[in-house]
């Protein structure tokens, strides 16, 4: 009876939800949209070393870091609860793509053949882990906000500059989705 | 009263953040909690449509399928009428306030920014919620890409000064 539960939703549903969020936020206590700044916290919370960017009253914003332990909980109670029982469904480009660089293992979020522990030591995944994540959040911050705070709350309340910003992420992931990864991927360090 | 010290405050928080928008009327510790609730159902949402997929990034930028762009332009479509309908009839919030929205202001932080976070996006294929739902989801090395996102945001507070705005 449940078991449209453990099946992937299709996008018409997932983006709706997720756009959805933005009113909820508003609506339940003035607050916009918007994840990137949760690493602003955790800094300012963890590590401020008198920086003028991180000293400034976090505690104002701890709804920003219950929402991102939210996520973290959903992902958990996804995969114990509502785990798809099926491979995902990738396109037949990308895997043959893929396969090119030795990645066959198709079943995890992530490319198990590329992210994991052991590989975080070699050149290729050190790249893809490390300096990706380093890029994410030098940019987000940089940028002012990410994928929910420029492109879809910047872009719902008519932003320009949140449509700069999300033009500026579009390029950025065209140009290293096309030339970088492929770059990366062919390392054998 | 806003003190000088809470206006200084929120100023500092206005630098680049998203987060601004405060209750005037104080909120509870407990209070937290349904933004944790509303959290919870995110992250759920993330993993079952699967957006939290490296390989689903990839299909985007490579044009290989609708799916991710469905996903963003919905949600925006919605986000868009929610924001329309509530500035047209002022909505207010559960404790009767005034539902405000920040506006951005433009500075050159969002090409460079943005064209950085982009090169990294499609190399981690995340951004910064989903590095959440991939941790819990129980891809435990996800835990070195969230610090070293951590560590960007602070070398960018560190040096934001030095970089051109």
């Amino acid at each position: 009876m449940f078991e449209f539960l453990m099946q992937p939703l299709p996008w018409y549903i997932a983006g709706p939800l997720i756009g959805l969020t933005v009113p909820v936020l508003l609506i339940l206590g003035n607050k916009t949209f918007g994840i990137s700044s949760s690493l602003r916290h955790i800094c300012a919370s963890c590590i401020p070393g008198d920086i003028p960017f991180f000293s400034y009253n976090w505690k104002k914003e701890l709804w920003n870091l219950f929402f991102v332990a939210g996520i973290f909980i959903g992902g958990v109670l996804a995969s114990l609860f509502l785990s798809n029982p099926n491979a995902i469904t990738i396109q037949p480009e990308l895997q043959n793509y893929l396969a090119q660089y030795g990645v066959q293992n198709f079943s995890g979020l992530v490319p198990n053949d590329l992210f994991n522990w052991s590989n975080l030591l070699t050149l290729k995944g050190f790249l893809l882990m490390v300096v990706g994540g380093f890029l994410v959040g030098f940019g987000t911050r940089y940028a002012g906000g990410c994928t929910s705070g420029h492109a879809i709350m910047g872009l719902s309340n008519l932003q320009w500059p949140s449509l700069v910003a999300t033009i500026c992420f579009m390029i950025g992931g065209f140009v290293s989705a096309w030339f970088l990864v492929p770059l990366i991927l062919s390392l054998t360090l | 009263m806003q003190t000088f010290k809470d206006f200084k405050d929120s100023e500092l928080r206005h630098q680049d953040s998203m987060c601004v928008n405060e209750s005037e009327k104080k909120e509870t510790f407990g209070e937290n909690f349904k933004y944790l609730l509303i959290g919870i159902g995110f992250g759920i949402v993330f993993v079952k449509a699967e957006i939290v997929s490296w390989f689903r990034i990839q299909e985007m930028f490579r044009l290989e399928s609708f799916f991710m762009y469905g996903v963003i332009g919905s949600a925006v479509a919605v986000g868009a009428l929610s924001v329309y309908i509530i500035k047209k009839l002022k909505v207010k919030t559960i404790k009767c306030e005034e539902i405000k929205i920040e506006p951005k202001t433009f500075n050159k932080g969002q090409i460079y920014g943005g064209l950085l976070f982009g090169i990294g996006w499609a190399m981690t294929g995340a951004c910064p919620g989903p590095l959440f739902a991939q941790i819990g989801y129980g891809a435990s090395v996800i835990i070195v890409t969230l610090l070293s996102a951590i560590a960007g945001t602070w070398v960018y507070g560190k040096f934001r000064d030095y970089l051109p705005h």
